[in-house]
């Protein structure tokens, strides 16, 4: 394990095998270059955790000024598309039940006159909230509306029923995004998620593939030693690496236009990043027994990596023992620095702090993985 | 160190897989520039051993070494010196022959690893087509291209596991004579086989069945530890003939060799008594043959068996 006795003859055979054999992999070669372009054109335009225009009903019993205000109003919002006029609730209810509808408006006779009166008339939204993250921003643009859209209608005598102002004013910034889209926190996630996946799968299968098609036997006769197999599998798939984060940093840039700071310090991040994820790859493929099995394992871990990063749901919406978790994997630490790098403008005194707990990761697996390599066959 | 009598040097090695010995006890001697052929039926234990001198499984017990070095702490040492030939073909069919010449050079840090390969390229005939993926060779040629990189870097042993397995006649001879060229510049040779004829054409051999050496010796002395007595008989009906000596004292193996029939047994003495009356018979032939290799394998193999039961 220790540096003694590393031969550069033979890591250097071990890398030119790999790259010959990489080229010759058609598929797989195409399938390095094409995955992170189609995912990233794919998933770019695709999610949206701000949806608008959700289809909307409405039971409209009165017809006051109010009430066509208030309707007006939603669809003005940009969240709500009006799609129904309703006379009945249980037209209404069955649109709900059957998902024609995200949302109900119900507007109660005589809302206008009980308005007038100061009664405070109910006005009933039901919303199918079975997916929160889908109406919760809709919910939230509905209660800004109530506090102003009848203010335009409330005049003259009436302007004593305008909602009263709070004694200060509330100012939001929305820094790094100002505009609130959405491609540009996804997108260089998703740089972290293809190369997790792509460099984990690549590496996982490459000591099986050895193992499945016999080859093993011959290279453990000869006097290879563990780490030169083991780095010098890894070398390529760090290449492949890079070429997928230009193709996707080229992408972002060009299709997305998401802003491009310190590319420099990002490109260096990677290579952390990419070298962790490798390990990983070499460790399961050392534990697998064939490519089958490699696969399984990669999965194993792609998932909370998708699921616990960050990159998904928001991380500090998990409990603690979850973002413990969360905290292990690499692609967390990534999502930070990329995000934070990219967006945010962060130098290396900001990086620095996700960069260890990457590094230490691939320590740690890497020495668990040279262990697991048997340089027999027993 | 290297100037003792033996290259390979072991004894009572024993291996064990999920609980069932697979090698038992094995003592081995191989000479300095010798053929010595291993053989025994599929699943004897002859790769398992193989695989032990040359570092690639470790002993549960034994001792040994292997030119020199020690089988269990200096299989590094054993790895540089020793060319290992894989039962079934392993390198790399996604690359070309050149490709993977080229590879194992570097692999065994060849310092003039382009002439080398050239070389051997030459030496294969397979200059023209160098640029030719390995796995579209045909058998033979994998076989003779397996060679060629297990001797890439000038080893002193060469071990071959089974290496004409599936390879024909023409193709087998070839091997064979390669083989002999080899041994004559004072390479050893130590190669497992099924095949009769090339049992014959070692100077030395081992048999093993069920993990046990059975009998070792040239081919000479194994046929004479055998005792084995042969006669052989043509005439009509030979198929009845052997349901009904096969049942006899002292006959211990019948077996068909086209017109003929050979019958063999231990008890010289035994097996001439009972094949008298049949001697008698004007229907059949008998003489005395000699008996072969095969004869004393398969007498060998039955009667491991009967022990092992």
């Amino acid at each position: 394990m220790s540096l003694r006795g590393f031969s550069w003859s033979r890591f250097i055979a071990m890398v030119v095998k790999e790259f010959i054999q990489m080229r010759r992999d058609r598929l797989t070669f195409a399938m390095m270059v094409g995955i992170p372009l189609i995912q990233l054109t794919l998933f770019g335009f695709a999610i949206n955790s701000d949806p608008k225009h959700l289809p909307t009903a409405v039971v409209t019993a009165d017809h006051s000024v109010f009430a066509r205000s208030f309707v007006a109003g939603l669809a003005h919002s940009g969240y709500f598309e009006i799609v129904q006029d309703l006379e009945t609730e249980s037209e209404a209810r069955r649109m709900l039940d059957t998902g024609e509808v995200q949302f109900v408006v119900t507007v109660p006779v005589d809302f206008g006159r009980k308005l007038l009166r100061g009664e405070r008339p109910v006005l009933l939204v039901e919303a199918d909230a079975t997916d929160p993250s889908a109406t919760s921003n809709a919910i939230t643009a509905l209660v800004t509306l109530g506090q102003t859209v009848l203010n335009r209608d409330l005049t003259g005598t009436l302007v004593a029923l305008q909602p009263r102002q709070p004694p200060y004013e509330l100012r939001i910034h929305r820094n790094y995004n100002p505009e609130g889209l959405t491609h540009y926190n996804i997108v260089p996630g998703l740089m972290g998620v293809i190369l997790t996946m792509t460099m984990i799968m690549m590496t996982g299968l490459a000591i099986t593939r050895e193992r499945e098609r016999g080859t093993m036997e011959n290279l453990l006769a000869t006097p290879v030693r563990p780490l030169e197999v083991t780095i010098g599998k890894i070398v390529p798939y760090i290449l492949v690496g890079y070429i997928q984060v230009s193709l996707i940093l080229l992408a972002a840039w060009a299709i997305f236009e998401v802003p491009m700071q310190g590319v420099a310090l990002l490109l260096l991040c990677v290579l952390a990043f990419v070298a962790a994820n490798l390990s990983v790859g070499i460790m399961f493929s050392t534990l697998a027994k064939n490519q089958m099995q490699a696969m399984q394992m990669t999965f194993f871990f792609f998932l909370p990596s998708i699921l616990l990063s960050g990159f998904m749901f928001p991380f500090r919406g998990m409990p603690q023992w979850a973002q413990a978790i969360g905290e292990i994997l690499p692609l967390t630490h990534f999502l930070r620095l990329v995000r934070g790098i990219l967006l945010k403008g962060n130098g290396v005194a900001e990086a620095l702090p996700h960069l260890w707990p990457i590094a230490l990761f691939m320590l740690v697996v890497m020495c668990v993985g040279l262990k697991r390599y048997r340089k027999t066959l027993d | 160190m290297n100037d003792d009598a033996f290259v390979i040097d072991v004894a009572g090695v024993n291996k064990s897989f999920n609980g069932k010995r697979v090698v038992r006890d094995l003592d081995m001697q191989v000479r300095r520039g010798e053929i010595y052929g291993f053989l025994g039926p599929n699943g004897s234990g002859k790769t398992t051993s193989i695989r032990m001198l040359c570092g690639l499984l470790t002993p549960d017990s034994g001792r040994g070494t292997c030119l020199g070095y020690d089988i269990i702490r200096e299989t590094a040492e054993i790895k540089r010196r020793v060319g290992y030939m894989t039962q079934r073909f392993s390198l790399y069919e996604d690359l070309s022959i050149q490709e993977n010449l080229d590879f194992m050079a570097r692999m065994y840090g060849m310092p003039n690893r382009r002439q080398v390969v050239t070389d051997a390229l030459q030496r294969l005939g397979l200059t023209d087509r160098r640029r030719q993926l390995a796995g579209t060779l045909s058998g033979g040629w994998k076989q003779r291209m397996a060679l060629a990189a297990c001797m890439l870097h000038a080893p002193q042993l060469l071990l071959l596991d089974e290496p004409t397995a599936g390879v024909d006649p023409k193709a087998r001879r070839d091997f064979w004579s390669e083989i002999y060229t080899l041994a004559a510049t004072g390479i050893s040779v130590l190669v497992s086989t099924h095949y009769m004829d090339e049992a014959e054409r070692c100077h030395r051999l081992a048999y093993i069945a069920d993990g046990r050496l059975l009998a070792r010796g040239t081919p000479q002395q194994v046929l004479e530890a055998a005792g084995l007595t042969t006669w052989s008989v043509e005439g009509e009906g030979l198929q009845q003939l052997a349901a009904q000596l096969r049942d006899l004292p002292g006959v211990e193996q019948v077996v068909p060799f086209g017109a003929t029939l050979h019958v063999s047994g231990t008890d010289a003495a035994l097996l001439a008594q009972s094949i008298a009356p049949y001697q008698a018979s004007a229907d059949y032939r008998w003489s005395a043959a000699r008996p072969g290799l095969e004869d004393v394998f398969i007498q060998l193999m039955e009667h491991a068996q009967d022990n092992g039961a």
